[in-house]
């Protein structure tokens, strides 16, 4: 009874007519600077290694603009970012965060190191607190002292770092199955063991493959950056295009 | 012989009774934070070719539920009776219900009347459910079959419009296999070539659209029978995982154990031999 007397008194007004449920006069469509371009991008780091992927589909709301464009992005020899979002403000922010690296490169005579970089794009990001960059980040580096290093951020600059972390389109899929396999969550009696460069990269490519089945905006391919002390190494992998 | 009302019309005027019952439902949802489930629709590439010998459908198999995949292998082409199927796009279950709606109906109409219903009254009594509810049951169908008066291709919009033609798409992706259509196709084509049309469009759809996707069902109506071949082609993408993902017995943790004995007794024991000869 109760619940015909509430749904009653949403219906019906105070004055016992009918309240309108639907808008009749004229609707302003405002124009939107965002638009949402898919991708999915994800950062592990291990001993001496970090590795950042993400797919290289770009797309806008049904249709596809292009099969090959990767979402990571080359700051230094020791740090890769992978920005996913909007692809405008991807392009915008990794050109302000370049011409900040070769300022600080010209003032300080050294490249500026993955936590500084991090630090940076914090600030950058909520300096556009009331208009934001629409990108997802995630920094994957080495840090001082040679370990790799993962940093991820949200739109406005809010970051922590962290062992793994994936962003994007494709996040609410992939962030558990690297919670159980890197983080062994939710298992009982299981050997912890460091995850070396090879199992990484194996669980990256196949964590992905996932990822496509099920997310519409992932796919086409995938481009794998494996940061270590030698430098960065690149890898692309044929993924789902349909 | 009077042929009973088949499709039984409701009360005169608009039935609007459950709108007032929406709109409270969406207001108590609100208040307690929680969003009215989506409906899954099944942004989908279909087709149909009008060909020498009969009607070839086509479809793709992928159901999707926002941005996610919801069912990698559902099937789009519904069977209506046994010289008519629908192909259905949009919201998958008006698709269903409506074509399985729109079956039973014709099986009572074809028991009734001793004759295979045809194209165009399945088409009247589709146009008909679909304008009476204005658009809310989210259904475009493109219906084909074959009866006495030859091959038909019909579709219907979710606001009950028909359209008759000899190619059809509909669905998230019909541009892209409208332009394939639009490309190649001739009145009077070969079955053979009228199947691989209706493929090569399906598949254009399903590499051009986000909302299509995974395997090709093709449906090939004729006056000897039906075809229906499920899957025509298979997606050539087999997710091939490179390392095994199997748990252990006693990886998950066991946090309390309850064990309920059945009490049961014996009221009644029969022996039945079996013939293993």
């Amino acid at each position: 009874f109760l619940l015909t007397a509430i749904m009653f008194a949403q219906v019906y007004g105070d004055n016992g007519k009918m309240k309108e449920y639907h808008y009749s006069g004229p609707v302003e469509h405002r124009f939107s600077p965002y638009s949402f371009n898919g991708g999915t991008v994800l950062a592990v780091a291990g001993e001496d290694f970090a590795i950042v992927a993400s797919d290289t589909r770009l797309s806008e709301g049904y249709s596809i603009h292009s099969r090959d464009s990767p979402k990571c992005y080359k700051l230094t020899n020791t740090t890769v970012i992978g920005c996913s979002g909007f692809h405008g403000d991807c392009l915008t922010l990794t050109k302000i965060i370049d011409a900040r690296l070769k300022m600080y490169k010209h003032s300080n005579n050294k490249s500026m190191t993955s936590g500084a970089i991090a630090a940076m794009l914090s600030t950058i990001l909520y300096g556009r607190r009331f208009f934001p960059y629409y990108v997802y980040n995630i920094i994957g580096g080495l840090d001082e002292e040679g370990k790799g290093a993962v940093y991820s951020f949200d739109p406005v600059g809010s970051y922590q770092r962290d062992t793994y972390k994936a962003g994007g389109s494709a996040s609410a899929m992939l962030q558990p199955l690297l919670d159980n396999q890197i983080g062994f969550k939710n298992m009982e009696g299981v050997q912890h063991l460091p995850l070396n460069q090879e199992k990484a990269v194996q669980l990256v490519k196949d964590v992905f493959i996932s990822a496509a089945e099920r997310d519409v905006y992932t796919g086409d391919a995938l481009r794998i950056c494996i940061v270590t002390k030698e430098g960065i190494k690149e890898e692309t992998v044929p993924l789902r295009k349909d | 012989m009077a042929l009973s009302n088949v499709v039984e019309t409701p009360a005169s005027g608009f039935n609007f009774e459950n709108v007032s019952r929406n709109v409270a439902l969406e207001g108590l949802l609100e208040g307690g934070h929680t969003k009215a489930p989506k409906p899954m629709k099944t942004g989908t590439t279909i087709a149909g070719v009008v060909c020498k010998d009969g009607v070839v459908l086509g479809a793709d198999t992928r159901a999707t539920s926002g941005e996610v995949v919801a069912d990698k292998m559902c099937a789009k082409i519904h069977y209506i009776s046994p010289n008519m199927y629908c192909c259905g796009a949009g919201t998958a279950a008006d698709t269903e219900k409506t074509t399985d709606l729109l079956s039973s109906n014709l099986t009572i109409f074809s028991m009734n009347s001793g004759r295979n219903p045809r194209v165009v009254m399945a088409v009247n009594i589709l146009q008909d459910m679909l304008f009476r509810y204005r658009g809310q049951i989210g259904a475009s169908l493109i219906l084909g079959g074959v009866d006495c008066t030859g091959n038909h291709l019909y579709t219907v919009g979710p606001y009950g419009s028909i359209d008759n033609v000899p190619y059809l798409a509909m669905g998230s992706g019909d541009l892209a296999a409208l332009g394939i259509l639009e490309d190649r196709f001739k009145p009077n084509m070969e079955l053979e070539e009228a199947k691989e049309l209706v493929r090569d469009a399906i598949h254009s759809g399903i590499m051009s659209d986000l909302g299509s996707g995974n395997n090709i069902d093709i449906c090939v109506i004729t006056k000897q029978g039906v075809d229906y071949i499920r899957p025509y082609q298979e997606s050539e993408y087999k997710d091939k995982r490179q390392r095994r993902y199997k748990y252990r017995p006693g990886t998950t943790s066991i946090l309390t154990e309850k064990i309920v004995p059945l009490e049961l007794e014996v009221v009644q024991e029969t022996v039945q031999r079996m013939d293993t000869a």
